[in-house]
């Protein structure tokens, strides 16, 4: 019988090395998965390379990790938030490191890493400082950069419902890279909200099938909290 | 100063601003709108009116904001603001919404901007002057993959300075990606032969908005 379930968050993150690439979801607080970031301050990994969309607010969750100087390289998008206080101590006192890489091509080196693609060519950033010195190649005229794929040692993700197999439907726009970085990474931990009975999912529903995911973690978050 | 040199002449506010633009977006239209004053070009679409708004954070069919009392915490914008989904929307994650805004299905993506070159290169996502770290999200994205990228924003600095301009000095977003600009002063198409004016404020005259404009203007034919 197959049961991905686990009891406790640290066995949903028991393994994680330092040095790890570790893919968070959520866009802004909606989606993120909460109880793990927690867990994995909790845990001590550090020398961390973390991928996430932005670069945590306040003094807590994301941030808190940055802060405990658990995080050698951020690869996100938009670092700036509502308070990104920590980050930007940090980043001016030149103690963690910054890809900034612009958000679709952040989604799609993930995407492809999970669907074994090794690397791909975008116009965007094309003539921009996020493309110097990066391959570039002319299709039907027009320019493209190369890009690469972007895999995760371990992806950390917030569900809704998941059920004993890993299957995953989400909540409203708190799906954004969820789904992507199951894809993505050689361990995905999912938190949900819920647990169902297998079964109960309506497989026309499932957005991430369990083949994506290793563990699943009941954490009954509650509501999304401020940005 | 700034004042006298404005007797006359009518400014539009950001309101009037959005409105001017929502009168040019046609029903049926896919339509990203960015972070910022682009936000409030939706307020100026009447409801009846079919144009579906996307968002980058995978929301297909962003409704208007909800009253305080109806707010969902999952359902937020690209601007983390909360936001209502239309009746016929649909959510997707990241890569879809994206292939939505790369793969050209969108009819139209408005930006705000710092320049705006007569060439259509677009700077709109660092200004390199403060030591805060850059933040591109999903602008450069935006700027290459819809069909049309149209920017609103002032025409000038608070202290004066075109943001119409021959090259940008800002970091680029993209390269010859504007079609159009619309402005507090006028609405320009961007052309092989540089910004024409497609029509200004009241009050305006093409001199004093040639003055205003670090760029060489010309009327429309």
């Amino acid at each position: 019988m197959i049961d991905k379930r686990v009891q406790s968050i640290a066995d949903a993150l028991s393994g994680i090395a330092n040095g790890s690439v570790v893919l968070v979801g959520g866009f802004g607080a909606v989606g993120q998965p909460n109880a793990l970031i927690d867990g994995l301050i909790e845990h001590g990994a550090g020398d961390l390379t973390v991928v996430a969309n932005n670069a945590g607010v306040g003094h807590t969750g994301l941030a808190r990790l940055l802060e405990l100087g658990r995080v050698r390289k951020i690869i996100c998008s938009f670092p700036r938030s509502s308070d990104p206080v920590v980050f930007e101590e940090l980043y001016r006192a030149g103690k963690i490191e910054l890809e900034i890489v612009p958000q679709g091509t952040l989604s799609e080196r993930m995407r492809s890493a999970g669907a074994g693609v090794a690397a791909f060519y975008v116009a965007t950033g094309f003539g921009t400082k996020l493309a110097e010195g990066k391959d570039t190649r002319e299709f039907g005229g027009r320019a493209y950069v190369l890009e690469h794929a972007l895999q995760g040692d371990v992806a950390l993700i917030e569900a809704w419902q998941a059920d004993r197999w890993g299957n995953l439907t989400y909540r409203q726009s708190g799906r954004n890279f969820n789904p992507v970085m199951a894809m993505a990474a050689k361990l995905t931990v999912a938190q949900t909200q819920h647990v169902v009975e297998l079964g109960e999912l309506d497989p026309e529903a499932i957005v991430t099938p369990g083949i994506f995911v290793d563990r699943v973690l009941h954490a009954p978050y509650g509501d999304p909290g401020e940005f | 100063m700034a004042q006298a040199v404005d007797q006359g002449l009518k400014r539009l506010g950001r309101d009037a601003m959005a409105a001017r633009v929502a009168q040019d977006i046609p029903e049926g239209w896919y339509v990203n709108l960015g972070i910022g004053m682009p936000t409030l070009i939706a307020n100026h679409v009447a409801d009846e009116r079919e144009v579906i708004f996307h968002s980058e954070n995978g929301v297909l069919g962003v409704g208007p904001a909800p009253s305080k009392d109806a707010i969902e915490p999952w359902l937020i914008n690209a601007g983390k603001q909360y936001v209502t989904l239309r009746t016929g929307g649909a959510y997707v994650h990241h890569s879809d919404s994206f292939a939505m805004i790369r793969g050209g299905h969108l009819d139209l993506c408005v930006l705000g901007a710092f320049e705006v070159a007569e060439n259509g290169d677009i700077a709109n996502w660092s200004t390199s002057e403060n030591d805060t770290a850059p933040a591109v999200g999903g602008a450069m994205d935006l700027a290459v993959g819809a069909k049309r990228l149209w920017v609103l924003m002032e025409h000038t600095t608070k202290d004066g300075r075109s943001k119409l301009v021959e090259r940008c000095s800002y970091p680029l977003t993209a390269l010859g990606a504007v079609s159009r600009v619309y402005t507090d002063l006028a609405v320009l198409d961007v052309t092989p032969r540089g910004f024409e004016i497609v029509d200004m404020a009241p009050g305006m005259t093409f001199e004093t908005l040639q003055a205003r404009t670090a760029a060489k203007l010309t009327a429309r034919r």
